[in-house]
């Protein structure tokens, strides 16, 4: 167990290292120097430029330049920013509450409506399991921000009942602005946890053994708790874990569709400013969460099922 | 001896691509406390699903008509908690393969005590029990093995396990369907001796499913043989092993290799039928050597010949003559 | 990245609608939106770029069939435009995924040894991205259009085709036929590109258009951002970021229209995928 956690995070790291390379080997491949790539042909001063060729140590050979910049962000260095002369990190930090109130409440709601949609649709066969199989199919298909402006012409506009935009003040505030934004990107992927679960209840309430607790004379509720819904979290959680992975990535659409002043908001400002050492920090770390919550996940899987010998499969 | 179960005139039907279809067709026996009734016949002969109809676990859509009664109440009319209560506290259920019949993703003692807590008792007191169950089906390191996963077991040690929780509540009557098909040759014997010491200890009446003739006729005190969803014969085992009623009997006692006496075994022609695909008249005459014009007209009923009771309409005329086949096969 | 690795195909062979009328439908939907692009020209009733600001944010009417926009350009012809490089875009992710996807795959499984190991470890590392941050960066190094973000997805896509072109190619590699190639004295190559890839090419295909309606989502969520089609190009993903400030003023109808084609094609793709995905699963079963 710890050595395929060891071996695990291994690979995490192999994986990071090579991304970063290509994250940061993107600079040479842009077409024109780094350095005119990265002024972009703002006039600046020649202090500035000499700094700039510092924070990237362009005099360098170029695999100096990406050990150099590497150790800089292991140590938390994530350079400064070309427009607003700061930080980059700092500027993140101050991004990151909203992006990750957003993933939050999103990743409840899609827990939550994706878990109670799939059970409803796997024991009430007929009508209900229909009408969530056309709801599903249809929110599965439906991009975020899609979504958005439905939502937002319905109850932003006619309605009035929610904020179309901003973030808002005050924890009621804050909420009621996250509302609308956080069910438009929870839909499509509630749709696909939902229809997964009602799949995965289906093919456990088929099983032997939940007819073994039928003829033991088990309560019902106790038998889709403990028999059938228990066995089906095994898919259950592959696909809610790479759902939530991926949410702080979507987030960035869903931002800009509310202009919430978060993480994504600040990757489009970023991308269209050309500040390419903001852009750099923010793919690292949406990437890193990505993967570290990919990681997660399957480590949760030894949990899941005991049949599984974490590195070595299912064994039977 | 009073009854314990009553079957009358079963009828069972179940969806086939959509249709229902009859799989049993009147199905008539009794078990009497203590008791252990074999149940013999072919795959897809019904004998599974009539265990199923008692439990009241049909498949979904699948519909039961007749009667069947459990210490004078009425099994089919039993509805929600009754049922329950009926399933938890008067049946035990052995399935063929314990493997896919315990919750994989469970601790033994979890799966075992379930019925217990269900029940209300507490976890310390189900946990005692589930140990003494353990050890009553040969398992003595109780402790240990509650805490154990099903796939940390071979199939033997999993069918004992399985035993062991169909005792759980002290049930009259053990269903067991197949309960050594699955298991290795050596351990069949060994779970079979199980079943045998704990029917007699707790004077269980006992419904056994099996494919094995010969099996059923050593262990059991009476024999159904099942054809087509019908029971072509019924009889005390000892004398339907040395003297069988019906042709399918026979055909199937013919049908084993029997290695002591220097004989080919017969297989039987044809291949068997579903009831649903059976023609009208007797659904074994097809592949019957014995079959004459009459035994198509009508589906023979069960009655009474000799020492047992059989569906056959040329039974006495038969008597000797299916059973003198075994001898002159070889010639 | 095994949980990645379940993506996609392991979802669509669970995620199964039932009965195959719908199938046809959306094959339907798919025919017809293909024949719209390719007539557009033809059928399109104005120009889609001719402005009339005396006329703007109409309600439908019998010369502006579904209104105008914001700059009184016709939101019909538009959208019979925008079918082109909506469509476009995916065909040009799925086209290069897939080719690459499956040469990567058939390679890795078919010489083994240290090529499969590059091959599969590269597949980890693009895993690790995610389609859309993939095409943000892209589009940040080379500039807004079609042609960075295209690229970029067709990259992060190709992960998914390779691996399954991979397990694919390993179960066909010790089928009879390829010991008969060999018998034959056919190099490998041959035998792959006439024998191997069209046996898999059931299971790739509908991958692939499972594939086609992420990427038209990924793509019409890039040029809604800006970074993809620019306008005053007619795009969906282009007209719902337009319309966008119209919604707030009650007049959503552009941004809604436009919004509701991605979901229907979408929604196609994903059936058609789904149905051809269960089709092969019986077929193989």
């Amino acid at each position: 167990m710890i050595g395929y956690i060891g071996r695990r995070l291994a690979g995490l790291l192999a994986v990071l290292i090579i991304m970063s390379f290509v994250v940061f080997a993107g600079l040479h491949l842009a077409p024109g120097s780094p350095e005119a790539f990265l002024l972009q042909g703002r006039t600046v001063s020649p202090e500035t430029v000499a700094s700039i060729r510092a924070q990237y140590h362009l005099d360098d050979p170029f695999l100096e330049q990406y050990a150099r910049w590497a150790s800089g962000i292991l140590q938390g260095d994530l350079g400064r920013s070309l427009i607003f002369r700061q930080e980059v990190s700092s500027l993140i930090w101050s991004r990151i509450p909203t992006t990750l109130a957003l993933a939050a409440y999103s990743s409840v709601l899609i827990m939550v409506g994706g878990l109670s949609l799939g059970i409803l649709g796997a024991l009430r066969r007929g009508r209900t399991d229909s009408a969530i199989l056309i709801l599903t199919t249809i929110a599965a298909g439906t991009p975020s921000f899609v979504a958005a402006i439905a939502l937002v012409s319905l109850f932003s506009v006619r309605l009035g009942w929610f904020p179309a935009f901003g973030s808002g003040e005050g924890l009621a505030g804050r909420a009621a602005h996250l509302t609308l934004p956080a069910i438009s990107l929870a839909l499509s992927y509630l749709a696909l946890v939902a229809r997964v679960t009602r799949s995965a209840m289906l093919e456990e309430l088929r099983r032997e053994h939940v007819e073994t607790a039928r003829a033991r004379g088990i309560r019902e509720s106790a038998i889709i708790r403990r028999h059938v819904l228990r066995n089906a979290l095994a898919p259950i959680t592959t696909i809610s874990g790479i759902v939530v992975a991926g949410l702080l990535t979507a987030a960035v659409v869903v931002e800009s569709a509310f202009s919430l002043n978060g993480l994504g908001t600040l990757l489009l400002q970023s991308v269209n400013v050309k500040d390419f050492p903001v852009v750099q920090a923010i793919t690292l770390l949406l990437v890193t969460v990505f993967v570290a919550t990919n990681l997660i996940v399957d480590l949760l899987y030894g949990l899941i099922d005991p049949r599984v010998t974490l590195g070595r499969g299912r064994k039977l | 001896m009073t009854a314990l179960l009553d079957v009358h005139d079963l009828q069972v039907h179940l969806p086939v691509d959509g249709k229902l279809k009859p799989i049993l067709s009147s199905v008539s026996f009794s078990i009497a406390e203590g008791e252990t009734l074999g149940l013999v016949g072919e795959s897809g002969s019904g004998k599974s699903m009539t265990a199923r109809a008692i439990a009241r676990l049909l498949p979904p859509g699948g519909e039961a008509a007749g009667e069947i009664r459990f210490g004078g109440s009425d099994v089919l009319a039993l509805g929600g908690s009754e049922l329950r209560a009926y399933r938890a506290r008067s049946l035990g259920m052995v399935f063929q393969d314990p493997r896919a019949h315990i919750n994989p993703v469970r601790r033994l003692g979890d799966f075992i005590t379930e019925s217990l807590r269900d029940a209300g008792q507490p976890t310390e007191a189900a946990n005692e029990r589930a140990i003494h169950l353990l050890s009553e089906v040969g398992l003595t390191d109780g402790g240990r093995l509650l805490g154990q996963f099903p796939h940390e077991m071979s199939g033997g040690m999993l069918q004992r396990v399985m035993i062991a929780a169909a005792l759980a509540n002290e049930p009259k009557l053990l269903l067991a369907d197949e309960p050594t098909t699955a298991l290795d040759v050596s351990t069949q014997a060994e779970i079979m001796a199980i079943l045998l010491e704990l029917r007699r200890e707790h004077r269980l009446a006992v419904l056994f499913i099996t494919h094995d003739l010969e099996l059923a006729a050593a262990t059991c005190d009476r024999v159904c043989v099942m054809y087509a969803g019908t029971i072509v014969e019924i009889q005390d085992a000892s004398a339907l092993f040395g003297a069988p009623l019906h042709p399918y009997t026979s055909a199937l006692l013919a049908s084993r290799p029997d290695i002591s006496v220097r004989q080919r075994a017969q297989a039987i022609p044809g291949r068997p039928l579903s009831l649903f695909e059976a023609p009208p008249g007797c659904s074994f005459a097809p592949r019957c050597r014995f079959a004459v014009e009459d035994c198509l007209a009508d589906r023979p009923d069960l009655r009474p010949v000799g020492p047992g009771r059989v569906a056959c309409i040329r039974a006495e005329e038969l008597d000797g003559a299916t059973r003198g086949s075994e001898g002159s096969a070889d010639g | 990245m095994s949980a990645v690795q379940l993506t996609r195909q392991g979802l669509i062979g669970k995620a199964r609608l039932a009965g195959g009328r719908l199938f046809w439908v959306a094959a339907g939907v798919l025919a017809a939106l293909v024949l719209v692009a390719i007539v557009a020209p033809f059928i399109a009733p104005r120009d889609p770029l001719d402005i009339d600001l005396s006329n703007v944010l109409a309600s439908s009417s019998a010369q502006h069939l579904l209104g105008t926009d914001q700059s009184g350009r016709d939101i019909f012809s538009r959208i019979l435009f925008g079918t082109r490089t909506s469509l476009l875009g995916p065909l040009g992710v799925v086209t290069f995924s897939t080719v690459l996807g499956v040469a990567a795959g058939v390679t890795a499984a078919w010489r083994g040894g240290w090529i499969d190991s590059i091959i599969s470890r590269s597949s980890d590392v693009l895993f690790a991205f995610p389609g859309l941050l993939l095409a943000i960066l892209a589009v940040s190094l080379f500039g807004t259009g079609l042609w960075a973000p295209v690229l970029a997805l067709a990259l992060a896509y190709t992960p998914y085709v390779s691996r399954l072109a991979r397990s694919a190619t390993l179960v066909e590699r010790d089928r009879a036929y390829v010991a008969a190639c060999r018998v034959q004295g056919f190099g490998g190559l041959r035998t792959c590109v006439r024998h191997v890839i069209p046996n898999i090419a059931p299971v790739i295909l509908a991958q692939s258009t499972i594939n086609f309606g992420y990427a038209l989502i990924d793509l019409a969520a890039l040029s809604y951002l800006g970074l993809g089609v620019q306008p005053p190009s007619p795009d969906w993903g282009v007209m719902v970021s337009e319309g966008q400030g119209s919604v707030m003023r009650g007049a959503p109808q552009q941004a809604l229209y436009a919004g509701a084609l991605i979901v229907t094609a979408v929604v196609a793709f994903n059936v058609i995928g789904e149905g051809l995905a269960d089709r092969v699963g019986k077929r193989s079963r």
